[in-house]
Protein backbone atom coordinates (compact mmCIF):
# COMPACT_ATOMS: atom_id res chain seq x y z
CA UNK A 1 0.00 0.00 0.00
CA UNK A 2 1.30 3.52 -0.82
CA UNK A 3 1.30 6.25 1.39
CA UNK A 4 0.31 9.69 0.19
CA UNK A 5 2.72 12.41 -0.30
CA UNK A 6 1.44 14.30 2.46
CA UNK A 7 1.39 11.04 5.12
CA UNK A 8 5.10 10.57 4.08
CA UNK A 9 5.67 14.24 4.74
CA UNK A 10 4.65 14.41 8.26
CA UNK A 11 6.29 10.98 8.75
CA UNK A 12 9.75 12.14 7.98
CA UNK A 13 8.88 15.82 9.10
CA UNK A 14 6.74 15.63 12.13
CA UNK A 15 5.46 18.20 13.13
CA UNK A 16 5.18 19.02 17.52
CA UNK A 17 7.26 16.21 18.27
CA UNK A 18 7.87 15.83 22.43
CA UNK A 19 6.36 16.62 25.48
CA UNK A 20 5.17 19.11 27.93
CA UNK A 21 5.25 18.81 31.71
CA UNK A 22 2.61 17.50 32.30
CA UNK A 23 2.33 18.95 35.97
CA UNK A 24 1.89 22.36 34.12
CA UNK A 25 -1.76 23.53 35.04
CA UNK A 26 -2.04 24.77 31.69
CA UNK A 27 -1.54 21.48 29.86
CA UNK A 28 -3.86 19.14 29.01
CA UNK A 29 -2.96 15.27 28.30
CA UNK A 30 -5.17 12.49 26.00
CA UNK A 31 -3.94 9.17 25.55
CA UNK A 32 -5.16 6.54 23.47
CA UNK A 33 -4.23 3.25 21.92
CA UNK A 34 -5.23 0.85 19.33
CA UNK A 35 -5.60 -2.51 20.51
CA UNK A 36 -5.44 -4.17 16.95
CA UNK A 37 -2.39 -2.96 15.53
CA UNK A 38 -0.51 -1.54 19.36
CA UNK A 39 -0.67 1.71 18.63
CA UNK A 40 0.07 4.08 21.52
CA UNK A 41 -0.60 8.48 20.74
CA UNK A 42 -0.29 10.90 23.39
CA UNK A 43 -1.55 14.41 22.90
CA UNK A 44 -0.80 17.44 24.74
CA UNK A 45 -2.31 20.97 24.50
CA UNK A 46 -1.23 23.81 26.39
CA UNK A 47 -3.87 26.23 27.16
CA UNK A 48 -3.87 30.17 27.82
CA UNK A 49 -5.82 31.87 30.04
CA UNK A 50 -8.41 32.98 27.26
CA UNK A 51 -8.68 28.93 26.69
CA UNK A 52 -7.04 29.20 23.57
CA UNK A 53 -4.70 25.77 22.63
CA UNK A 54 -1.32 28.02 22.26
CA UNK A 55 1.07 24.88 21.52
CA UNK A 56 0.59 21.31 20.83
CA UNK A 57 3.31 18.26 21.50
CA UNK A 58 2.44 14.49 20.23
CA UNK A 59 4.19 11.31 21.05
CA UNK A 60 3.45 8.38 18.75
CA UNK A 61 4.51 4.99 18.46
CA UNK A 62 2.79 3.34 15.86
CA UNK A 63 2.68 2.81 11.90
CA UNK A 64 3.18 6.11 9.23
CA UNK A 65 -0.47 7.22 9.04
CA UNK A 66 -0.51 7.27 12.87
CA UNK A 67 2.29 9.33 13.18
CA UNK A 68 1.01 12.04 10.40
CA UNK A 69 -2.60 12.08 11.84
CA UNK A 70 -1.36 12.96 15.26
CA UNK A 71 1.07 15.36 13.59
CA UNK A 72 -1.48 17.10 11.89
CA UNK A 73 -3.82 17.41 14.62
CA UNK A 74 -0.68 19.27 16.49
CA UNK A 75 -0.92 22.14 13.44
CA UNK A 76 -4.45 22.11 13.62
CA UNK A 77 -5.48 23.18 17.10
CA UNK A 78 -2.68 25.53 17.64
CA UNK A 79 -4.64 28.62 17.79
CA UNK A 80 -8.01 27.22 18.43
CA UNK A 81 -10.63 27.89 21.41
CA UNK A 82 -11.20 23.74 22.99
CA UNK A 83 -14.70 24.15 21.70
CA UNK A 84 -13.43 24.55 17.84
CA UNK A 85 -10.92 21.82 18.40
CA UNK A 86 -13.73 19.66 19.56
CA UNK A 87 -15.19 20.03 16.23
CA UNK A 88 -12.35 18.20 14.48
CA UNK A 89 -13.72 14.94 12.80
CA UNK A 90 -11.49 11.75 12.16
CA UNK A 91 -12.94 12.13 8.34
CA UNK A 92 -11.41 15.44 7.78
CA UNK A 93 -8.45 14.71 8.73
CA UNK A 94 -8.30 11.05 7.05
CA UNK A 95 -9.47 13.44 3.78
CA UNK A 96 -6.53 15.11 4.20
CA UNK A 97 -3.92 12.67 4.21
CA UNK A 98 -5.58 11.13 1.64
CA UNK A 99 -5.45 7.83 3.99
CA UNK A 100 -7.06 4.37 2.58
CA UNK A 101 -9.91 2.57 4.09
CA UNK A 102 -7.72 0.65 5.83
CA UNK A 103 -5.57 3.59 8.08
CA UNK A 104 -9.08 5.47 8.88
CA UNK A 105 -8.52 3.70 12.26
CA UNK A 106 -5.46 5.96 12.78
CA UNK A 107 -7.48 9.09 12.63
CA UNK A 108 -9.66 8.04 14.52
CA UNK A 109 -7.25 7.69 17.03
CA UNK A 110 -6.20 11.58 16.14
CA UNK A 111 -9.49 12.82 17.02
CA UNK A 112 -10.04 10.75 20.00
CA UNK A 113 -6.57 11.62 21.33
CA UNK A 114 -7.76 15.55 21.54
CA UNK A 115 -11.04 14.80 22.08
CA UNK A 116 -9.39 12.87 26.06
CA UNK A 117 -6.74 15.97 25.78
CA UNK A 118 -9.79 18.79 25.65
CA UNK A 119 -11.53 16.41 28.40
CA UNK A 120 -8.44 15.93 30.54
CA UNK A 121 -7.89 19.79 30.54
CA UNK A 122 -12.10 20.49 31.53
CA UNK A 123 -11.36 17.75 34.55
CA UNK A 124 -8.01 19.40 35.47
CA UNK A 125 -9.97 22.74 35.77
CA UNK A 126 -13.31 21.57 37.05
CA UNK A 127 -15.90 21.67 34.47
CA UNK B 1 -19.40 -20.95 13.92
CA UNK B 2 -19.12 -22.60 16.93
CA UNK B 3 -15.46 -23.67 16.75
CA UNK B 4 -15.05 -26.09 19.52
CA UNK B 5 -18.16 -27.78 18.55
CA UNK B 6 -16.76 -28.61 15.41
CA UNK B 7 -14.05 -30.60 17.31
CA UNK B 8 -15.80 -31.92 19.74
CA UNK B 9 -14.55 -29.75 22.12
CA UNK B 10 -15.47 -27.90 25.83
CA UNK B 11 -16.32 -24.78 24.86
CA UNK B 12 -13.41 -23.45 27.68
CA UNK B 13 -10.44 -21.20 27.50
CA UNK B 14 -8.20 -24.02 29.60
CA UNK B 15 -7.51 -25.89 26.38
CA UNK B 16 -6.14 -29.13 25.99
CA UNK B 17 -4.06 -28.30 23.08
CA UNK B 18 -2.82 -31.82 22.83
CA UNK B 19 -6.24 -32.63 22.39
CA UNK B 20 -6.98 -30.30 19.78
CA UNK B 21 -3.80 -31.27 17.41
CA UNK B 22 -4.73 -34.90 16.98
CA UNK B 23 -8.58 -33.84 16.71
CA UNK B 24 -7.84 -31.55 13.60
CA UNK B 25 -5.25 -33.78 11.87
CA UNK B 26 -8.32 -36.26 12.52
CA UNK B 27 -10.77 -34.47 10.94
CA UNK B 28 -8.45 -33.06 8.15
CA UNK B 29 -8.11 -36.69 6.92
CA UNK B 30 -11.47 -37.30 6.93
CA UNK B 31 -12.82 -34.10 4.71
CA UNK B 32 -9.65 -34.28 2.96
CA UNK B 33 -10.80 -33.20 -0.80
CA UNK B 34 -8.67 -36.37 -1.88
CA UNK B 35 -10.84 -38.50 0.01
CA UNK B 36 -13.99 -37.29 -1.39
CA UNK B 37 -12.46 -37.50 -5.31
CA UNK B 38 -15.02 -40.32 -6.54
CA UNK B 39 -17.52 -38.35 -4.85
CA UNK B 40 -19.95 -35.85 -6.82
CA UNK B 41 -19.66 -31.96 -7.72
CA UNK B 42 -21.72 -31.05 -4.78
CA UNK B 43 -19.75 -33.16 -1.96
CA UNK B 44 -16.27 -32.63 -3.07
CA UNK B 45 -17.02 -28.54 -3.16
CA UNK B 46 -18.29 -29.67 0.76
CA UNK B 47 -15.16 -31.44 1.25
CA UNK B 48 -13.07 -28.04 0.50
CA UNK B 49 -15.31 -25.72 2.11
CA UNK B 50 -15.24 -28.10 5.52
CA UNK B 51 -11.56 -27.64 5.23
CA UNK B 52 -11.51 -24.29 4.96
CA UNK B 53 -13.66 -24.35 8.41
CA UNK B 54 -11.23 -26.71 9.69
CA UNK B 55 -8.21 -24.94 9.13
CA UNK B 56 -9.89 -21.38 10.52
CA UNK B 57 -11.51 -23.02 13.32
CA UNK B 58 -7.67 -24.93 14.70
CA UNK B 59 -5.77 -21.39 14.02
CA UNK B 60 -8.31 -19.59 15.93
CA UNK B 61 -8.59 -22.01 19.20
CA UNK B 62 -4.67 -22.68 19.16
CA UNK B 63 -3.95 -19.39 20.39
CA UNK B 64 -5.16 -17.60 23.10
CA UNK B 65 -6.07 -14.49 22.26
CA UNK B 66 -8.18 -15.59 19.29
CA UNK B 67 -9.09 -18.27 21.39
CA UNK B 68 -10.50 -15.96 23.59
CA UNK B 69 -12.16 -13.45 20.94
CA UNK B 70 -14.11 -16.52 19.70
CA UNK B 71 -15.75 -17.53 23.04
CA UNK B 72 -16.56 -14.12 23.93
CA UNK B 73 -18.48 -13.99 20.27
CA UNK B 74 -20.20 -17.46 21.07
CA UNK B 75 -21.38 -14.92 24.31
CA UNK B 76 -22.62 -12.15 21.92
CA UNK B 77 -19.65 -10.16 22.49
CA UNK B 78 -17.74 -9.63 18.89
CA UNK B 79 -14.64 -7.17 19.28
CA UNK B 80 -12.83 -8.52 16.63
CA UNK B 81 -13.13 -5.99 14.04
CA UNK B 82 -13.65 -2.94 16.78
CA UNK B 83 -12.32 0.17 15.67
CA UNK B 84 -12.77 1.70 18.89
CA UNK B 85 -9.94 3.50 20.60
CA UNK B 86 -8.68 2.39 23.57
CA UNK B 87 -8.23 4.89 26.93
CA UNK B 88 -7.33 3.83 29.99
CA UNK B 89 -4.79 6.63 30.38
CA UNK B 90 -2.65 4.12 32.97
CA UNK B 91 -2.35 1.35 31.48
CA UNK B 92 -1.55 3.21 27.90
CA UNK B 93 1.56 5.74 29.94
CA UNK B 94 2.89 2.16 30.56
CA UNK B 95 2.96 1.08 27.12
CA UNK B 96 4.82 4.15 26.18
CA UNK B 97 7.15 3.99 28.90
CA UNK B 98 8.00 0.50 27.67
CA UNK B 99 7.69 1.73 23.80
CA UNK B 100 10.73 4.06 25.21
CA UNK B 101 12.57 1.41 26.63
CA UNK B 102 12.38 -0.05 23.45
CA UNK B 103 13.73 3.26 21.69
CA UNK B 104 16.88 3.25 23.96
CA UNK B 105 17.97 -0.31 23.30
CA UNK B 106 20.34 0.09 20.77
CA UNK B 107 22.33 3.23 22.37
CA UNK B 108 22.47 1.50 25.21
CA UNK B 109 26.04 0.45 26.74
CA UNK B 110 24.80 -3.76 26.84
CA UNK B 111 21.50 -3.84 24.59
CA UNK B 112 21.52 -7.67 24.85
CA UNK B 113 20.64 -7.24 29.01
CA UNK B 114 18.56 -4.50 28.22
CA UNK B 115 16.49 -6.67 26.19
CA UNK B 116 16.36 -9.45 28.57
CA UNK B 117 15.29 -7.21 30.59
CA UNK B 118 12.61 -6.25 29.34
CA UNK B 119 11.95 -9.62 27.47
CA UNK B 120 11.38 -10.45 31.43
CA UNK B 121 9.04 -7.81 32.09
CA UNK B 122 6.79 -8.34 28.99
CA UNK B 123 6.48 -12.17 29.92
CA UNK B 124 5.79 -11.63 33.23
CA UNK B 125 2.86 -9.16 32.24
CA UNK B 126 1.33 -11.33 29.69
CA UNK B 127 1.82 -13.66 32.22
CA UNK B 128 -0.26 -12.14 34.64
CA UNK B 129 -3.05 -10.86 32.09
CA UNK B 130 -3.17 -14.00 31.13
CA UNK B 131 -4.06 -15.62 34.15
CA UNK B 132 -6.93 -12.74 34.72
CA UNK B 133 -8.52 -13.81 31.45
CA UNK B 134 -8.87 -16.91 32.28
CA UNK B 135 -10.47 -16.34 35.31
CA UNK B 136 -12.59 -13.95 34.11
CA UNK B 137 -13.98 -16.04 30.88
CA UNK B 138 -14.69 -18.86 33.12
CA UNK B 139 -17.29 -16.79 34.91
CA UNK B 140 -19.22 -16.57 32.63
CA UNK B 141 -21.47 -13.01 33.34
CA UNK B 142 -21.50 -10.32 31.23
CA UNK B 143 -19.70 -8.18 33.58
CA UNK B 144 -16.55 -10.58 33.72
CA UNK B 145 -17.07 -10.88 29.51
CA UNK B 146 -16.28 -6.96 29.49
CA UNK B 147 -13.16 -7.70 31.74
CA UNK B 148 -12.26 -10.45 29.77
CA UNK B 149 -12.33 -8.01 26.45
CA UNK B 150 -10.30 -5.21 27.90
CA UNK B 151 -7.73 -7.90 29.39
CA UNK B 152 -7.56 -9.06 25.64
CA UNK B 153 -7.32 -5.23 24.47
CA UNK B 154 -4.50 -5.19 26.31
CA UNK B 155 -2.53 -8.15 25.76
CA UNK B 156 -2.37 -7.16 22.35
CA UNK B 157 -0.73 -4.60 23.17
CA UNK B 158 1.58 -6.83 24.65
CA UNK B 159 2.35 -8.82 21.94
CA UNK B 160 2.69 -5.96 19.73
CA UNK B 161 5.41 -4.96 22.23
CA UNK B 162 6.85 -9.06 21.93
CA UNK B 163 6.87 -7.95 17.81
CA UNK B 164 8.44 -5.20 17.81
CA UNK B 165 11.16 -6.64 20.23
CA UNK B 166 11.60 -9.21 18.16
CA UNK B 167 12.07 -7.01 15.17
CA UNK B 168 14.50 -5.04 17.35
CA UNK B 169 16.86 -7.89 18.79
CA UNK B 170 17.17 -9.32 14.97
CA UNK B 171 18.24 -6.15 13.43
CA UNK B 172 20.97 -5.68 16.19
CA UNK B 173 22.36 -9.47 14.98
CA UNK B 174 22.28 -8.23 11.54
Amino acid sequence: MAYSNKVIDHYENPRNVGSFDKDDASVATGMVGAPACGDVMKLQIKVNAEGIIEDAKFKTYGCGSAIASSSLVTEWVKGKSLDEAQQIKNTDIAQELALPPVKIHCSILAEDAIKAAIADYKQKHGG
Amino acid sequence: MNYFKLFNLPAKFDLDLTELGSRYLKLQKQFHPDQHSSGSERDKLLAVQQTANINDAYHSLKQPLLRAEHLLALRGLKISHEQRSFTDPLFLMQQMELREQLAEIEQSADPDAVIADIERQLQQQKKQLLQQLASALDTETAEQDQLAADLIRKLKFFFKLQQELELIEQQLQD
